[in-house]
Order: structure tokens, then sequence, then C-alpha cells
């Protein structure tokens, strides 16, 4: 969680806001932001972290894991609409990368404010070449990208 | 009996004889809400307690309309990951 708060300036710069969820209370919640993560990252958590102690929200979304009793890592990107636009899990032992939340965000906006007109291809990030889908593109992608522009 | 510490979070299991008493639940009783979530399908909406700055406060996923919302569930506080 640390992570995600050390990367919070640029989601906000970004217009994102975060939420992290887990069996916690939030009294140890506060616990182990004031204890550890203070000393993390300056200043603590600067975004709600949410208790849910009865795994409702996790079986809403799918990552209760009902034999522990904890949530599995799971992390949505949900838009303005409040449409879930991305969705990742992973066992408890391997963190996520949270560049890779920051440039699949930006990769929607970008698509988003294009009005759907464009798409990202694999690797994506500002400033590289989008797609165009129409007619004229179909099989000659190749001509205007390529695995090494990745 | 040393456990190795590693990030799965151990529970408690209930040990010895099954009780027997325990009716068993009815097909309709055991029914559990299955939602499944799927990118490009609406978010569940939920309110939970939380904490936020300091303070303790209820957060609604749906006060953050118009925002892009990055949700992360995690295993556990004081977990090592």
């Amino acid at each position: 969680m640390s992570a995600v708060a050390d990367k919070y300036p640029l989601l906000q710069e970004l217009g994102v806001e975060v939420i992290s969820v887990s069996v916690d209370s939030h009294f140890v919640h506060k616990m182990w932001n004031d204890y550890e993560l203070v000393r993390m990252v300056e200043g603590g958590i600067p975004f709600h972290m949410a208790s849910d102690q009865a795994g409702n929200v996790g079986r809403a979304y799918g990552v209760w894991d009902e034999t522990q009793g904890v949530e599995l890592r799971g992390r949505f990107i949900i838009d303005p609409d409040g449409v879930i636009q991305a969705m990742e899990m992973l066992t408890p032992p391997v963190g996520r990368r949270i560049a890779e939340s920051v440039r699949q965000i930006q990769a929607f906006q970008h698509v988003r404010a294009s009005g759907g007109k464009e798409a990202t291809p694999a690797g994506w990030e500002p400033g590289k070449v989008t797609l165009k889908p129409n007619p004229d593109l179909v099989g000659r992608v190749w001509e205007v990208w390529k695995p090494d522009m990745e | 009996m040393e456990e190795t510490v590693g990030c799965a979070r151990v529970t408690s299991t209930v040990t010895g004889e099954e009780p027997t008493s325990t009716p068993e639940p009815q097909p309709s009783e055991r029914k559990e809400p299955t939602m499944t979530v799927r990118v490009g399908q609406k978010a569940p909406d939920f309110t939970s307690p939380a904490y936020y700055k300091g303070g303790f406060t209820s957060v609604k996923l749906s006060d953050f309309a118009g925002k892009w919302v990055l949700l992360c569930f995690y295993p556990g506080d004081f977990t090592f990951v």
C-alpha cells in the first residue's frame, strides 16, 4: 500500500482517487499507518483505507478467499462512469507494479478522450503512436506499428 | 509447533468430532449472491468504514463518480508485501 501511496501525487494529477480494501478493521488500519507505513511514505497513507471485515465487498468483486477469510490482491481501474475498465488479481506473495496501473490509466484516459476513435497498442505510453481503427488499417497495422515500438 | 512465516494469512480450523446436530442447510439458504464482475460492466457500489488522514469515516465508491478510481484489495495489514 505504501507503494501506491508513493505514487499518489501522480495519480491525483491524473484525476485518480484511490481506495484500499482489506478485512482489517479501520482501527487496525490506523495502527498500521501510524506504526509502519508512515515510515515508508512521508505523511502516511493519503487515501481512504476501507475495512471489509465480513468480506461483502470482496465477494462482490470476486476477490474473496473463503478458505483464508481474506481478500486476494485484486486491482480494479474504474472510469468516471463507474465502469470497470481493467482488473488484475494476484496471489498474496507477489506485489503489484503501480507504474503499470498508471500506464493503463493513461491509456484508458487517452482512448476515452478520443471518443473511442483511437486504440493503444501493446506497451503504449503517452507520446507513442496510437492506432486509428478504420477499414484502410485492416491488414496494414505492420505499416504503422511493430513490436519493437513497444 | 513453529509455523513458517509466509505471506498467507493463517486462520483457525475447528478440530475434533463433526457436530452431528447441525441440520444440513437447505439449498435455498445455501445460495450465495453470485456476482461476477467483468471489465466493461458497472463496478458494484459499496460503503465501508474507513481510516482516512487521522480520522474514522466511511467511504462510498459512488461518491467518486466523475473521477477515475483505483480500487486495491490486499490480504491484510502488517503482512509483508
